[in-house]
């Protein structure tokens, strides 16, 4: 194990300013929670209605877990964060035990560092004592920031724990998933779609049953814990032995392979290029093709079970604290509707993360040295940067189309054109990426930065009262609400012309400056 | 002859690093041109800027008659380009990718594909993260040789291949000159500089200090001689460019600048000569020469 420490160091002063960041989101998005709700509900009446209403409703119980006791405060105002914001965790934590492990060892890192006095495992651990340490400081963090905003103390911790929890399972996932591919794409690929399965799992289990389900899933776990509503810590126990187990597997499968490969089987190719991989598109495609259908079939899962739990809403009783929740989303006519859009507009903020990140190809290609080959060809760098836009751009259109052709297929209306009124927004954020990329090419990551603000504008605009003119900077705020509300065409065409212009501005200083 | 590149006073910074400070390097259409240098003396900097990836900071080049920076696309059609660090698409195979660059070049030649792609003994069919550095390597000679081009940038090309493929490579290197060609080599390798260049840049701290035909670079150096003379020399120490004097008895050793020869020559035969050796300057004490900081 020598040299662990070494690469910690190593690993920390790389994230320095990622892991501050990401931390200082999660605080930020648990004190407006909390602040948002206490402004909302101010008195145990109201909070308990409210509670009692989302329980009622089997599509919130599906997307943010159900509220153990419908007279905490703390269980109310941490509803959305023990649902979505777990699964933000997991992410976090994946990211960091692949990037630390197989992103590493295939940028070829690794090899220059075993090569001198680290142990075999030593890369493993250290990525394992990141991403875990990590989790454990947000836990910290996160329940001093709860205890502070003045929630009951145990609660506050067992929500830290929660948190924890979750993390850890999903470094573990991350370690172990890294060792199953070559490329670390492969692996957080991996590691996504276990995320996907297991919130899945957790939806299935606490709305419809049954409920061991839920038991199943490490988000489902962590959920169990009850934070304000029983804190329940023999559940963190189970969900550290969950940790465990995947963390020795991790430790069991690297040690039975070789640097620098996977344990699924590399396959021989074509010896030719087919006709279809002739330009700077046909290659864009391909790089981009094995992420764009695995979003579109996730997209497309999404939308059928938005679709299915939205025709049972209609029949339902329910209380006027739902209803206000779910105009206070965003629809105007009829729940089912408001239920649908508030989905779509979900979707809408995911297909916008997919074209951040297919966006971000253009300054890893760069990075990698694979656009230089291409560059000293007869390719323009204007076209080799729109070849890769042009893919992303009708990624996202397929991404929504996928969620809206599920949701139509289950709900039975025609719902595509609506999913597909997200497009605009979503593309404003490939432009803001394109923008980043050509002017500040080292800030690339700075589309993300600008979803996450846009993601906390849509979140908490309508709980704390915000400035309109803050709202306003949010292209989601200006689509039309559908389905249901009125189409108007004029957002969508200038959402539209200030995508394209952020493009072309970007792309614009790309033609001008060096190749990094 | 046309020059097929010439630069004058190119100067590059990269914040405060100064890489290029008024680079001249000038490259005759037809000639394999040597690139020497020690590391970080800006080589690859130099033809990232003839490539258009960097912009100069000052100073001018024209690559194939044209603005690197302004007509890049259209240059780039006539060009190949092997990069000193091969970064390739890992999903891809090593057959797409030299059929992908081609394409791009719109100079591909299938049959000489084919030829070289024996020649070089590479597998088209696997993934390019499977291949080892030095096939790696291969995949992007293959794609840069098979192409119909007018100019070959290699970036020490041969980096990773073992001396049996560094042979093919320089056969191909000559044919690529015979079929008149032009070639800018940037290498380390002197051998390979000397069985291929016909003339070479020596460049250091982003400048070039020499330029010329490896015999014009020669007489800038010194020739050793060990004589056995019929009786002991005199007067060599008094003659301008002899260094290192060492005079046993009969015996003389010397070191001369080589275009001091004839001086020393004349010298020593008037005194009369039993034996005598000359060796001419090494390459390695060429470079050495040049490399080394004088302080
Ligand atoms: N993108 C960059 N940013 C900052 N500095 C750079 C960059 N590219 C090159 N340099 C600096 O410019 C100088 C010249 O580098 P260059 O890569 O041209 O050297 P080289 O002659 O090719 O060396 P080698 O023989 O090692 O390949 C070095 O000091 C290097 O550190
Ligand atoms: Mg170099």
């Amino acid at each position: 194990m020598t040299g662990v420490w070494t690469l910690v160091r190593l690993a920390l002063r790389r994230d320095r300013i990622m892991i501050p960041v990401w931390i200082g989101a999660f605080v930020l998005m648990t004190v407006t929670s909390v602040a948002g709700t206490v402004g909302l509900y101010p008195d145990a009446a109201s909070r308990t209605a409210a509670s009692a209403g989302i329980n009622d409703v089997p599509s919130l119980v599906a997307l943010y877990g159900r509220i153990y006791d419908t007279t905490s405060l703390g269980a109310l105002s941490m509803i959305k964060m023990d649902g979505l914001g777990t699964a933000f965790v997991a992410v976090l934590c994946l990211l960091l035990a692949v990037r630390h492990s197989r992103a590493e060892e295939e940028a070829g890192r690794l090899e220059l560092i075993g090569a001198g006095v680290v142990g075999r495992y030593a890369a493993l651990t250290a990525a394992l004592l990141v991403s875990v340490g990590t989790s454990l400081v947000l836990g910290v963090v996160t329940a001093l920031t709860l205890i502070a905003s003045g929630l009951a103390v145990a609660g506050s911790l067992a929500f830290g724990a929660a948190w924890v929890g979750a993390g850890i399972a999903f470094a573990g996932i991350g370690v172990l998933s890294a060792q199953l591919t070559r490329g670390s794409r492969g692996a957080n690929s991996i590691g996504m779609v276990a995320l996907g399965a297991v919130y899945l799992l957790r939806a299935v289990g606490d709305s419809r049953g049954p409920e061991w389900l839920s038991w199943l899933s490490p988000i489902g776990l962590s959920q169990q814990i009850r934070p304000f509503a029983g804190d329940r810590w023999w559940v963190f126990l189970v969900l550290t032995g969950v940790a465990a187990v995947l963390t020795l597997g991790a430790y069991a499968l690297h040690g039975r392979r070789d640097l620098d490969t996977g344990l699924l089987p590399e396959r021989a190719g074509r010896p030719r290029a087919s006709a279809f991989l002739h330009g700077p598109l046909g290659l864009a495609w391909r790089l981009h093709r094995g992420s764009v259908l695995g979003w579109a079939a996730g997209f497309l899962v999404l939308g059928a079970v938005c679709g299915s739990i939205a025709n049972n809403i209609g029949a339902l009783e329910t209380t006027p604290q739902v209803k206000a929740l779910f105009e206070a989303m965003g629809g105007q006519q009829g729940i089912t509707n408001a239920f649908i859009a508030a989905e779509l507009s979900i979707g809408g903020l995911i297909a916008a993360a997919y074209g951040v990140q297919a966006t971000m190809r253009l300054h890893g290609e760069e990075a990698s040295l694979h656009a230089e080959s291409l560059l000293a060809t007869g390719v323009s760098r204007v076209r080799w940067a729109l070849s890769h836009l042009v893919v992303v751009a009708i990624g996202c259109a397929a991404l929504l189309t996928a969620m809206g052709l599920g949701a139509s297929l289950t709900d039975g209306r025609m719902l595509i054109g609506a999913a597909l009124t997200q497009l605009p927004a979503a593309l404003v954020l490939v432009g803001l990426t394109v923008a980043a990329f050509g002017f500040l090419p080292r800030l690339s990551a700075l589309g993300w930065a600008a979803l996450v603000a846009f993601l906390f504008i849509g979140e908490l605009g309508p709980l704390v009262p915000l400035n309109h003119w803050v709202m306003d900077l949010s292209p989601f705020t200006h689509l039309p609400k559908l389905p249901g509300g009125a189409v108007t065409a004029t957002p969508l065409i200038w959402l539209s012309v200030v995508a394209v212009g952020f493009a072309a501005a970007g792309l614009a200083a790309f033609r001008r400056r060096d190749l990094v | 002859m046309t020059d097929a590149i010439s630069a004058s006073g190119l100067i590059k910074s990269f914040g405060r690093t100064r890489a290029l400070g008024g680079l001249d390097l000038h490259v005759r259409t037809g000639e394999v041109h040597g690139f020497l240098g020690p590391n970080g003396s800006g080589k690859t900097t130099t033809l990232r800027i003839l490539l258009g990836l960097l912009r100069a900071d000052g100073g001018t080049a024209t690559l194939l008659g044209g603005n690197p920076w302004r007509d890049s696309t259209s240059l780039h059609r006539r060009l190949a380009y092997v990069p000193g660090e091969v970064a390739l698409w890992p999903n891809l195979t090593g057959g797409e990718v030299i059929d992908l660059l081609d394409r791009l070049r719109g100079a591909s030649n299938p049959q000489r594909r084919k030829e070289l792609l024996e020649r070089f003994d590479l597998d088209p069919t696997k993934k390019t993260r499977a291949y080892s550095k030095g096939n790696r390597q291969k995949v992007a000679l293959v794609a840069a040789l098979a192409s119909d081009v007018e100019l070959l940038l290699l970036d020490e090309p041969t980096a990773g291949l073992d001396p049996l493929m560094e042979a093919e490579f320089r056969a191909c290197v000559e044919q690529e000159r015979d079929r008149g060609r032009t070639v800018l080599l940037s290498s380390h390798i002197l051998s390979e500089v000397e069985a291929l260049c016909d003339r070479v840049s020596i460049i250091r701290d982003g400048k070039v200090v020499d330029s010329g035909s490896l015999s014009d670079l020669r007489h800038l150096t010194r020739t050793s001689i060990t004589a056995e003379l019929a009786g002991p020399p005199n007067g060599l120490s008094m003659l301008p460019g002899v260094h290192d004097l060492d005079v046993q008895g009969d015996r003389v050793r010397l070191e001369v600048d080589s275009d001091k020869l004839d001086a020393v020559l004349a010298s020593l035969t008037s005194t009369g000569v039993r034996s005598l050796t000359s060796q001419p300057p090494t390459l390695e004490e060429l470079f050495l020469h040049h490399y080394a900081v004088r302080s």
